[in-house]
């Protein structure tokens, strides 16, 4: 059947399964728009800007597991998604970004709106594409979901000069996609398999450290019951929060810059390591010749760039998490060697515990002043532990991360590796979007949530009905907190005097708004906050000199921990 | 050290960029790149002179593996191999000279490729070294202008 180009799109994403499609409209994009509108299956949402659209689909993408999907026109439609683009790449969030390019005769032109976004997204997308020929859409479009979404997951951006939308072809999407240059590997090498799991048994201070990748791989449920069965303490990235339940005995909390004592001691004193999706990022590492000093470390990542970047490791496994850590399972489940395991690292798992005792996450409450630490416990407590969090960057993140207890996969969503402001607010929105029934709460900052703030629109015209708590310390904090301890005090261009009155902004928008000024208040003002209908916004005035702690600072070992 | 890598590709559009985009990109050095169709039409190969400490070369074996239109990655190093280079010089020819030069391409079998008044343009193939030797020996003659290839290479036997 011969179809247009822009049909021949709108079918695909059909055929595919998308179910919604985070955009904003161009004169490059029009045949598409006009296709969309004649098209029920496929849903639209209209952004208020390329950039949260982006981080709508992204969003959606890691609440769901489904790849998220945007369409933007060329030029500034298609510069704008850059910041989108780079923080999935950073993350492993797949993505599919479709952009409009000027027409193929145009390109190389500096012709209207023309931006040569295949060559800028290239060192920040996974792959992307120029469809040449309209008779190749169909096929790249299949080839873009399929790279989004297996091996390492990561955005791909298909760029469609507009003669291509225009002009017709014969539908034809294959049933399989087959690219010789890209095979990742799943399953372990049995053999490496076993001799990790030998060097685990025969070790006496084990630390499993748990990255985003078991999230991306849907992996907790085995990590859960691989630490188990060995009795293995766990600590995760910020990108693996949810990975490992918070609650659980096991659990260290976070590890790294902002990690609590117990786990960076763990590392520090261990003498094995199983990194699991994770990627020894320079946050979580700290000096890197300082890190892990006593420990032999097994990695295991379906990436095998990730593998021996920055530490040396001792057992590489390339595979994806679920596989490797099912071949564990069976080698240790049930056997004799397990309980004689747990028995010899039971004095390790009471030092640790001596750790979490002596040295848990708190903070010094103070009378009159919020403190936002206490705002995220209030958070947790109201939400019993259910909501699906996003975050915006900087303290508030880190907060978010360290006092709300996590306990399912997909529930903590935040920009990790590029730590990209403005991004928690169109997340929460794809999250909603893709989880219509749970309840959706984005911990914002006040500098944060103003680099995406026009999404209220967006949210407020679907009816996507998500909480925003901003933990309004009128600065930017994070760079403040560093000016604190580093820079003498000297707050420079890190004051931001309380402007703009969030709850008129939210009630301009037609959100509703709330406030809370004191201490007292807030368990009420969240409680009808979060009980309102549609999209709420909740401004939480705190405590502007409160630190992130514990801190290492750049550049120090992980012991060398600030603590409150 | 100095590492030869033989990348087979897909030939198609935008190969190139995303090669040496991943060089620069990350911080590694190109000494030469050399790319052309093989057998296949379908398939390029570049062969890309670099040089870094095990760990960069390995990230940079990896990383090029990852490329999705990337086929193969063959470093090259320590493989028994025909490497060739081929070089293109003006050098001056007057005078004296003019004896040397063509002394210089007898031994080195070289080819004089275009004759100009004052200047010869020669054509040399061969090896690192037979190259550099090659130069260092018309240097003296004043040498004009030079254009090399980079490196090919291809492994010995079957
Ligand atoms: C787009 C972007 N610009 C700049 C930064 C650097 N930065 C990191 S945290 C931060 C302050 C964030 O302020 P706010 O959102 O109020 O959060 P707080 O730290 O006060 O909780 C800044 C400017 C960044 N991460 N992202
Ligand atoms: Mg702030």
């Amino acid at each position: 059947m011969q179809m247009t180009g822009a049909e021949i799109f709108v079918k695909a994403l059909a055929d595919l399964g998308v179910d919604v499609v985070f955009g904003y409209p161009g004169g490059a994009t029009i045949h598409i728009y006009d296709a969309l509108f004649k098209n029920v299956k496929v849903r639209h949402m209209l952004c208020r800007h390329e950039q949260g659209a982006v981080h709508m689909a992204d969003g959606y993408a890691r609440a769901s597991g489904r790849t998220g999907v945007c369409l933007v026109t060329s030029g500034p439609g298609a510069t704008n998604t850059v910041t989108g683009l780079a923080t999935a790449y950073m993350d492993s969030i797949p993505i599919v970004v479709f952009t409009g390019q000027v027409p193929t005769l145009l390109i190389g032109n500096d012709a209207f709106q023309e931006a040569d976004i295949v060559g800028i997204s290239r060192p920040c997308t996974k792959h992307n594409y120029l469809v040449k020929e309209t008779k190749d859409l169909a096929r790249i479009i299949k080839e873009a979901f399929y790279i989004a979404s297996t091996g390492r997951p990561g955005p791909v951006l298909v760029d469609m000069p507009k003669d291509m939308l225009a002009a017709s072809a014969r539908y034809d999407l294959p049933k399989e996609v087959s690219l010789r240059g890209y095979r990742p590997t799943y399953e372990g090498h049995p053999r490496q398999v076993e001799s990790a799991v030998r060097l685990l048994l025969s070790r006496e201070r084990p630390v499993v450290y748990a990255g985003g990748g078991v999230i991306l791989s849907n992996a907790s449920g085995e990590l859960a019951e691989f630490s188990r069965a060995l009795s293995l303490p766990v600590t995760t990235t910020l990108m693996g929060m949810g990975a490992f339940p918070g609650s659980d005995p096991l659990s260290l909390g976070m590890l790294g810059m902002h990690g609590t004592y117990a786990a960076n001691m763990a590392i520090s004193n261990s003498d094995v390591i199983l990194a699991a999706g994770a990627r020894f990022d320079d946050r979580v590492t700290g000096k890197i010749s300082e890190f892990a000093p006593h420990a032999k470390i097994i990695h295991v990542d379906i990436d095998p760039t990730s593998i021996q970047k920055n530490v040396r490791v001792d057992i590489p496994i390339v595979g994806d998490v679920k596989d490797v850590l099912r071949q564990m399972i069976k080698l240790v489940k049930g056997k004799k060697e397990a309980t004689a395991y747990r028995g010899k690292t039971a004095a390790w798992r009471g030092q640790i515990a001596s750790w979490v005792k002596t040295h848990p996450l708190t903070y010094k409450p103070s009378k009159g002043k919020i403190k936002p630490q206490y705002v995220v416990e209030q958070i947790h407590k109201l939400t019993k532990g259910k909501a699906i969090v996003t975050t915006e960057v900087g303290q508030n993140q880190m907060w978010a991360a360290q006092f709300y207890n996590y306990e399912q996969p997909r529930t903590f969503l935040s920009s990790g590796g590029l730590g990209t402001m403005g991004y928690g607010l169109p997340a929460a929105i794809g999250a909603q979007v893709a989880m219509p029934g749970r309840l959706v709460v984005d911990i914002a900052g006040d500098g944060s949530i103003q680099m995406n703030i026009q999404e209220l629109a967006t949210a407020v015209q679907y009816r996507v009905p998500v909480k925003v708590v901003i933990l309004n310390n009128g600065t930017l904090g994070m760079v403040r907190q560093w000016q604190e301890l580093f820079f003498d005090g000297n707050y420079s261009q890190t004051c931001l005097p309380r402007i703009p009155d969030f709850v008129k902004l939210a009630e301009a928008y037609g959100a509703k708004g709330f406030r809370a000024t004191k201490p007292e208040e807030v368990p009420e003002v969240l409680r009808k906050g979060f009980a309102a209908d549609g999209p709420v916004l909740i401004d939480v005035i705190t405590d502007p000199g409160e630190m992130v702690y514990p801190m290492v600072p750049a550049g120090a070992g992980l012991t060398e921990m600030l603590l409150v | 050290m100095r590492h030869t890598i033989s990348v087979l590709v897909e030939n198609e559009f935008g190969v190139l960029s995303r090669v040496s985009g991943l060089f620069s990109g990350r911080g590694f050095n190109i000494e030469s790149l050399c790319v052309a169709e093989t057998m296949d039409p379908q398939v390029s190969r570049m062969t890309i002179v670099t040089s870094g400490n095990d760990q960069i070369i390995e990230q940079i074996l990896k990383q090029l593996n990852k490329l999705i239109p990337v086929l193969k990655v063959i470093d090259l190093t320590g493989v028994d191999t025909v490497d060739r280079e081929m070089v293109l010089v003006k050098v001056n020819a007057d005078g004296d000279g003019k004896q040397e030069v063509l002394r210089l391409v007898d031994i080195f079998r070289a080819r004089i490729v275009d004759v100009a008044p004052r200047c010869y343009t020669i054509e040399m193939t061969g090896g690192e070294g037979k190259v550099l030797a090659f130069l260092q020996m018309l240097r003296p003659l004043g040498i004009r202008e030079i254009v090399r290839t980079g490196k090919i290479a291809i492994s010995r036997g079957m």
